[in-house]
Formats: C-alpha cells, structure tokens, sequence
C-alpha cells in the first residue's frame, strides 16, 4: 500500500485530503505540532477506510528540526503533501513584525526547509510525488493580504523551480491553487458562496490531479482566469484600486 | 461567518452566527467566551430547536473514535452521521439500536431529541442504548455522563434539546445482523378501528408503524396501510441476494431541486396521491424482502422533499397520546381530516413503555403529519394542542416551532426538574435556543 504524508495535518483542508486519500487505500503519515489532537482523525481513517495511520510531531518553523522529522518516519511517504499555512492578520503583520515573520516563516521558509529535506530524499531514489497546498493570493500582491500573498508567493515560485529541477528525476511536483475555501481559517469571513471551495472538492481535485500528474491546478478551475485577468490590470490602475 | 438558517421545515428562518470545530480545545474555548449559543447537527430537526443567535455546527466534529466489532459497541465523536454509521457498520454485520425515518442526522442529534424508530414498542429510543457520552457544559468543561455517572446530566440531556450544553462524544450499542435486507410485511386496513387491531395482532414484529391516509371519511376513516418487519436471515434472500447479504448496491438518488411553488401540494393532489398509495398494493396483505434502506428511509431516496412544501415552509404537528386514550386520536383524526389541511400522508405507531426526564415517547400512540404554513394554521394547530392536552399527551420538541408554553409546561410532567438540572449546568444561561426563549425554559 502507497503512503502519503500530510505537513499541517490538523486542518481542515489536511482531514479531507487524508479522508480522500485513504478511502483510495493510502496509507497516512499525519504531521503537525500537536500529535494528541491528531489521535481521533488517526483513529477515524484506520475504522473507516481499514488503512494504518500513524502521527508524528512536526512544526513548520523549528526549521533545524526538519530533516530529523522527515529520517525518523517509518516509512518513506510516496507522496508529501505540505498543507500547512498561516493566514495571519494583515494590518497587525504590518506594524507587528513577530506576526509578519510568522506569516513568511510558515507559508514560506517552513514549507522550503521541509520540501528540501522530502526532494533530496526523491531525487536521490528517483521517484516520489510533492504537492504543495499555496493560494491564488500569491499571483499578486493586494493590499488586503500582501503579507500572506508574499509568501505564498514565494512558495509557487519554490514549487516551479523544484518542478523543473526534478523534472529529470522522475519526481512530481504539482501546485495548488486554491481560491477561497470554507475552512476554519476563513470562518471569521463572509465568502461568496459561488467562488467557494469546499474542502473536499479541494481533495477530490489534489488526488485525481496527482494520479494525472498535473503541474498547477486551480480550484475552484475558474480561479485560473479570475487571476489571469487580475494580472492582466496595467500597475497604473491596479494600485489605485481598493483589494 | 453570518448565515440563513432554517431546519427541516424551513420554518422558521433566521439569520445566525455559525462557528465550526474539529478540535476539544477550541469547542471549550468558544464556549467559555461566548454567550446565546446552540449546537446543531445535521439541520434536520424541523422546527426552532437547534437555531440561535450563535450556532455551533458539529459536522466537522465528526470522527469515528472505536468500533468494537466483537461486542457491538461504537464510540463516535458527535457529528458523525447515521448515514455514515450505517456505511460502516452494515458490512461487518451490525446496525443501528434505534433509527429514526432519515439517516441524515447526527448522533448528538439522535441524543438530544432522543429519537424513536419503529421498534420503540420493543427496543426502546435512542437513550436506551447509550454507555456513556461526554458533554460540555456551561462552565466550558468536559463531563462523561451515564445512567451511573453524573445520571441527572445524562437524563436531560436526552432529548434535552442541547440545553445541558453542547454533546460532543458517545459510545453506544449495536444491534447485530446477518443481512441487510428487512422481511416485511405491508397490511392494508379499511379504516382506524381495523389499524389499531393490527397493531396489537402484529406487536411481536420488531419494527411496525402505519402510513395513514387523514383526509378519509365516514367508513374508509382513517384508512392505512400497517408496515412490519424483521431482520431478514440468510436463508430469506434469493440466490442474488444471499451472494453477498450484508451488501447493498447504491441506488441513485432524486432531488427536488427548488422550492414548488406552494399551489402544487393541496387537497386535491394529496387526495390523488394517496389513493394511489393505498391503490397500490392491490392485495390485501403483501410478504417480501426488501433493502433495509427502502424500509427505514423511504423519503431519503428523494433528496431536499421538504422543498416540495413551498417557500413558506411547512410545520411537522406530531404528539403523543396515552394508549386508553383511543377516543382522542379519534378527536384528533377527525379535526385533521375535516379541515383538509394535512400533508401526502401521516404516520401513525404504538409505543412502548418508556421512562425517561424529558424524552418524548410514552406508552401511547404516536401521530405525525406535515402542514404547510398558511393563514390560520397556528390557531387551527393550538385548537389540537388542546385536545392533546385534554387527552393527557405531548408534542415532540424535534419537530415543534410554534406551540405555546403553557402547553409545554402542562405536557411534560418532569418539565421543572428538566429546568433545574438545565439551570444546574447551563451556568450563565450559555445555551439558549429559539425553542428554550418561547417555551420559557431558558432565561
């Protein structure tokens, strides 16, 4: 049986990916900061899909901490899905600098540190599959959520790159795109109800998309071009407009 | 996040603040925080009980923690589905103690409305079948209770409506298979005299209830079809069936995908309807297997029905009358029948002995049947409560939106112990729904 590891398993774009993965007869590596949360989604998986699933502490930003983490699983993931992410509060981000680092050191330089760590480790045996969760909020910066954005940002350009370098050892690297997703980080939020992702339209798109070994995909698919066109704004009338 | 929220009988709606949880932690946190709060399931309760001003959705609270396939026995976080149990547990050769007509609800749902099925007569409700489950109250802390352990908690929290506080795990016991086919039996009877002696001729049947037809008159007066049935054997399948006999095969699913226009559903089509109910079984008695799901869940084949009642809703009207009380279904029956108001059909069932704080089954008969909201329904609907009241029965909270509390407070005779011990744990009055503000029983 194939196993997938999910970095940020707590939340609830992590549950529905792992649900969707394991009632494909996946095993699950569950990683995030508080294992003892994770014990009733582990137990949840293994009754209702009949798979094993295992929980291992992971935190994004005790970067050192990463390739320790990664050699201690027991059993090399097949697939490593990195869904953890931090929205933050954009107008504290900008005076508070401990929340902007917070922002860029989970979205970005915690995902880099342990996707590096996972490459090697698939380029070295030539095979494997990398899925990094990033967000429509990365393909231009707004007012509203440039710091998220930014780092989110970098992270879609990390996953390009790593797509091209490990292209030629037989390594998958996809990106997700999503726009917005009814999760518990959007709650506080008042979304359009026709924009709006469910997150297990999220899993169902990130497990077929994987077996097609798509490169980038969006979800909901529009959000493709709704970006397209908000990239397609000349600078001059984009920075006049309030987003 | 601000949201339209309305239950099963789309009456009434309301505007509310919903949060979500997965975790312990941040459930108690918000609770310790917040005040006017409620917790909902699945939304399929019909009137006010589970809408408030805050509502907390337990549907993401909804892992499934122990399965013990040796003894029966099923440990669930609270916003685990019957539908989703019944997937689980099916295969392996076990069912549900107590269902109600939908699969769709939440095993806290199932709780705190402590449902009935159609084997109340011999099994009891939902409550029966609890060993323990974990509650949050007032205070923001976790209490495991059970009919040993903090039992006052335990009592009003079955069919307590949520007002103990927010339900959030519960192990219960399974009932155990060897199918997942019902055999059944369908008997037709000429009115209400020739029903309730079915019902007593069939009462060693596990499951019965009878579809009743409430706009007959004279003769044909409550005329009905009795439904009963047993889990089937193996040896009751045919060859197909016995292949694999705790297997169904998926059945697609209809919808009803807007609100009919309310015209649509009056006497005349529901006459028409019911008469081809009843037409349809030309014989006098029909024996067959069948799916378990067609015989629990008729109505959950055709999803969103409810839709079929029109914009403005409709309101589910069902009570409970004491079993030498035959007259006052009579009473009853009649009013319903002459007003021409009611719905497609009714359900009518015997119930056991049941004791309990505030659940509301008793040992009686059981009617329900949906009214869409129209001009004078309430008056007409207030005119019935009197006649329960006078009969000396109840009205079901789950399906409850409009009666008054006087009648409440007549009804149900454990109703002020109920308020103490919800005064006991709901400190601070954290937990107060649209149904505890009209029944006056939270402040």
């Amino acid at each position: 049986m194939p196993t997938v590891l999910l970095l940020g398993a707590g939340s609830d774009m992590a549950i529905a990916i792992a649900r969707k993965f394991a009632a494909e007869k996946y095993n699950i590596q569950l990683a995030a900061r508080n294992t003892a949360a994770l014990e009733p989604l582990q137990k949840d998986l293994q009754i209702r899909y009949g798979i094993t699933a295992t929980t291992h502490s992971f935190d994004a930003t005790a970067f050192d901490t990463h390739p320790a983490f990664y050699t201690a699983l027991p059993v090399q993931p097949d697939i490593t899905i990195c869904v953890f992410g931090y929205l933050g509060d954009q107008t504290k981000a900008q005076e508070d600098w401990t929340e902007a680092r917070t922002i860029i050191d989970t979205n970005y330089t915690g995902a880099v540190s342990v996707l590096n760590v996972v490459a090697e480790s698939y380029a070295a045996k030539k095979a494997g599959a990398i899925v990094g969760i990033s967000s429509v909020a990365g393909e231009r910066g707004r007012q509203s959520n440039y710091m998220y954005g930014s780092a989110k940002a970098g992270f879609t350009a990390y996953l390009s790159g790593l797509r091209n370098r490990l292209f030629r050892s037989s390594v998958h690297v996809m990106s997700v795109q999503p726009g917005f997703v009814n999760t518990r980080m959007t709650q506080h939020l008042t979304l359009p109800p026709l924009l709006t992702a469910q997150p297990e339209a999220i899993a169902n798109a990130v497990f077929s998309a994987v077996r097609k070994k798509k490169n980038t995909i969006y979800v909901k698919w529009f959000w493709r071009y709704i970006m397209l066109i908000i990239k397609l704004i000349p600078e001059g009338i984009f920075k006049k407009l309030k987003l | 996040m601000q949201k339209r929220l309305a239950n099963w009988g789309n009456y009434p709606a309301i505007v509310s603040e919903e949060s979500s949880f997965t975790q312990e932690d941040q459930l108690r946190r918000f609770i310790g925080e917040n005040t006017h709060l409620i917790a909902r399931g699945n939304g399929r309760c019909y009137g006010d009980a589970s809408l408030g001003e805050h509502s907390i959705s337990m549907l993401k609270y909804d892992k499934i923690l122990d399965l013990d396939t040796d003894n029966g026995i099923l440990e669930t976080q609270a916003g685990v589905t019957l539908d989703q149990i019944l997937d689980l547990i099916v295969p392996k050769g076990w069912f549900l103690p107590v269902t109600p007509g939908t699969k769709f609800i939440t095993v806290g749902g199932a709780v705190a409305s402590d449902v009935h099925g159609k084997n109340h007569h011999v099994e009891g409700a939902f409550s029966g079948h609890i060993i323990d489950m974990d509650v949050i109250t007032g205070d923001a802390t976790v209490t495991c209770c059970s009919p040993e352990l903090h039992a006052d908690l335990f009592w009003a929290t079955c069919g307590g409506m949520g007002l103990t506080g927010v339900i959030t795990r519960v192990k219960f016991r399974l009932k155990k298979i060897s199918t997942a086919y019902i055999k059944q039996a369908q008997i037709k009877a000429k009115n209400l005299e020739e029903v309730i002696r079915l019902f007593e001729e069939y009462k060693h049947y596990t499951y019965s209830m009878a579809w009743i037809d409430c706009l007959q008159k004279g003769d044909s007066f409550g005329r009905s079809i009795l439904i009963v049935g047993e889990h089937a054997n193996p040896d009751e399948l045919n060859a197909r069936q016995q292949a694999s006999p705790l297997k169904l095969t998926p059945k697609r699913k209809l919808a009803v995908p807007f609100n009919l226009p309310s015209f649509i559903l009056n006497t005349l089509t529901v006459k028409a309807f019911n008469w081809l109910y009843y037409g349809k079984n030309i014989k006098r008695e029909i024996h067959n297997v069948v799916p378990y799901e067609p015989f629990f869940y008729p109505l959950d084949a055709i999803l969103h029905w409810n839709r079929g009642y029109g914009k403005a809703g409709f309101v589910q009207y069902q009570f409970v009358l004491p079993l030498e009380q035959k007259d006052g279904l009579v009473a009853i029956l009649k009013r319903i029948s002459d007003k021409g108001w009611g719905s497609f059909l009714a359900v009518l069932k015997v119930f056991g002995k049941q004791e309990s704080l505030i659940s509301f089954p008793m040992e009686g008969y059981t009617l329900a049947l949906d009214f869409p909201v129209r001009k004078g329904l309430f008056a007409f609907l207030d005119e019935l409560d009197e006649i329960v009241l006078q009969y000396g029965g109840r009205l079901y909270l789950s399906k409850d939106a409009r009666m008054k509390q006087e009648v409440f407070w007549k009804s149900y005779p454990h109703a002020k112990r109920f308020a103490e011990i919800v005064a006991r744990y709901n400190s601070g009055n954290r937990f107060i729904s649209l149904q505890s503000e009209r029944l006056s029983l939270t402040k």
